[in-house]
């Protein structure tokens, strides 16, 4: 999702001389592509988020396009009020990328797990903040965002994440997007544990369920009306998010159902308001914490 | 108008704007003025008919709680009607305390210490990519260097060679609670500066001549952003407000601290200047000087036992007194 991200962004940035790319002394490798084709439209600001970050406010107030980029918490949680008096507040036009949502770094410790970042860029006014759930939403997402002028947050997985979506057609910041028809049951995800989605619908259709599914790579702004539909017409709405249960996606979805109530019942399947302190690769760590392929299909299998 | 006039006007505005609200912060207001009015005055490029103007040069007040210095150099320079400043934290005003960017000729809002110069150095950045010559300026409070932000911001402006990027700092010794150097030493504040790669120049901030060759000097920087370490005195021009830690957050309240501090503004205002609140100054102004110690307008009657005078942690000695045990 790393690589597609920059690949993407060399494409689109070879095209747009005002995109610009800020790093906070992160991607060693990764980058080296971007740099190599567009190196005047690289920075390496070095290890501080905070300067990063206004800086970038300040660029994109003279009219750049400008990402910035680290992983795990660095790039959001180390430099929020930058984010938010200086980005959002002023509407400048700055894409914050985060590699490394939820447990993708999960051997490397607590540190760098990003399982808070959601609801804390969520709670900003003037952010969009999206979370492909594979390859194809990576790379519409970037663009999406390119496109977009204001202040973005993306949030990545890293690599390796399946291609789910042969392609989308009219990718679109704010919608969401059904993957398969289904009945009874619908699952929402964000970000890359799709993947886990993706195995968890098999073990359920084995058990005689078969739900529908739908990806929500924006997470803000929501897609009411697909929530909204999927509340009238499903028994169960269950999100599923790499994340803590607290303030992510899953409460993202829970506060348009509670103003509108009407038949379904939701479940939130996500961190339960805890760090994770085991040490262990991503699907380990999902494992431990009942958020990956298994442990989702069983909690939808105890609620309905 | 002059810088000497504009100066006055922005102190007797502040002392008008937060004696009608109630507002925070003359100290830092009286003690920036002077770098306000020469930027405003002399200084920067920039046209009220055309505040956006991409020719103007920027100008970012980080220090964002002295906002109503910048306010009145804004309403004084024809920004926006002078009248406006008297709504200054009042209900629907534009003008909050801390600087908003909801004003016609402010790049940037601020109030949170430690941004101003971040994004400062992003602006100064992209102008310099794009083969620009504006420049760009950003006023600090010497407290404001506390904060981490600032040095990481000062690090990319010497890396990249921003010579477009003049740093003010309002060094007036002063924050929040105490003196700098009762809080966390700065000194030596120049060399400070000087080891990250800065042209670091020094000056007495309230003096205008000195002020005016600063930036003059910055222009022919080749290589380096220019820091102007403006030595000044908080709550300059108000003998009871100057140098006291009570009047960062104190307001002149109707009675002597109002009426004696726009006699003193009147005894030192400038040919040409007209006063639009008090045109005469005040008539049998209540000057009542006599404290009597329950008085609240001087630290030294509000808590006698604060430590008037600047003084350094002797760790030695503390750590010698704890295993004394004492």
């Amino acid at each position: 999702m790393r690589d597609t991200f920059v690949k993407t962004l060399v494409e689109l940035a070879k095209e747009n001389k005002n995109i610009e790319l800020v790093t906070g002394d992160l991607g060693f490798g990764v980058l080296k592509p971007y740099w190599e084709a567009v190196p005047n439209q690289f920075t390496n600001a070095g290890i501080a988020e905070q300067n990063m970050t206004a800086l970038a406010a300040g660029m994109a107030l003279e009219g750049k396009n400008v990402f910035t980029y680290s992983i795990g918490n660095f790039p959001t949680l180390r430099c929020v009020e930058q984010i938010r008096n200086d980005c959002c507040y002023h509407n400048a036009n700055v894409k914050i990328v985060c590699v490394g949502g939820g447990f993708v770094y999960g051997s490397l410790g607590m540190s760098h797990h990003a399982t808070e970042d959601i609801a804390i860029m969520r709670a900003l006014p003037n952010m969009v903040v999206l979370a492909p759930g594979d390859l194809t939403e990576a790379e519409a997402a970037t663009k999406a965002i390119a496109e977009y002028n204001g202040t973005c947050y993306l949030r990545l997985g890293r690599g390796g994440e399946k291609r789910i979506h042969e392609k989308i057609d009219n990718f679109q910041i704010g919608k969401a997007i059904k993957v398969k028809d289904g009945a009874k049951v619908a699952i929402f995800s964000t970000g890359a544990i799709f993947e886990e989605v993706d195995e968890a619908v098999e073990l359920l259709k084995e058990k005689g369920i078969d739900p529908e599914v739908y990806t929500f790579p924006t997470v803000k702004p929501i897609d009411r009306k697909v929530i909204l539909d999927s509340a009238e017409k499903f028994d169960l709405i269950t999100t599923v998010e790499e994340h803590n249960v607290v303030g992510g996606f899953g409460s993202a979805v829970a506060e348009v159902m509670a103003e509108n109530p009407q038949n379904a019942k939701l479940l939130k399947i996500g961190l339960e308001d805890t760090y994770s302190s085991k040490v262990g690769s991503q699907k380990y760590l999902r494992s431990q914490f009942g958020i990956d392929a298994k442990g989702i299909a069983n909690k939808i299998l105890e609620k309905i | 108008m002059n810088s000497q006039q504009l100066a006055w006007k922005i102190r007797r505005h502040g002392i008008e704007m937060t004696h009608l609200s109630g507002g925070s912060h003359i100290g830092a207001i009286l003690s920036v003025a002077d770098i306000m009015a020469v930027l405003y005055a002399d200084v920067l490029k920039i046209d009220p008919k055309n505040p956006k103007s991409p020719d103007r040069d920027r100008f970012i007040l980080s220090k964002g709680h002295a906002g109503a210095s910048v306010y009145a150099a804004l309403a004084e320079s024809g920004f926006f009607p002078v009248e406006e400043l008297k709504t200054h934290y009042q209900n629907g005003s534009r003008l909050s305390g801390h600087v908003s960017h909801h004003l016609p000729g402010v790049d940037l809002s601020t109030g949170s210490l430690g941004h101003g110069l971040s994004v400062g150095t992003g602006m100064a950045y992209a102008l310099k990519k794009d083969g620009k010559e504006n420049r760009v300026f950003v006023v600090l409070g010497d407290g404001e260097c506390n904060e981490g932000s600032v040095w990481e911001a000062a690090l990319f402006a010497n890396h990249f060679r921003l010579n477009n990027l003049i740093a003010v700092v309002d060094h007036n010794r002063m924050q929040s609670l105490d003196y700098n150097e009762n809080t966390l030493e700065i000194e030596n504040f120049a060399s400070k500066w000087k080891a990250f790669g800065w042209n670091a120049i020094e000056i007495d901030g309230n003096n205008h001549e000195e002020l005016k060759k600063a930036f003059e000097s910055a222009k022919t920087e080749k290589d380096k952003p220019t820091v102007i370490i403006a030595n000044t005195t908080k709550g300059k021009g108000i003998s009871f407000m100057e140098s006291d830690i009570l009047w960062h957050y104190r307001f002149p309240h109707e009675g002597w601290e109002y009426d004696t501090a726009v006699t003193e503004l009147h005894k030192i205002k400038p040919e040409g200047v007209e006063d639009i609140y008090t045109p005469n100054g005040i008539e049998n102004p209540n000057l009542n000087t006599e404290l009597d110690g329950s008085d609240h307008t001087m630290t030294e009657t509000w808590k006698p036992d604060f430590l008037q005078t600047p003084r350094r942690v002797n760790t030695l000695s503390d750590v010698e007194k704890v295993k004394e045990g004492k």
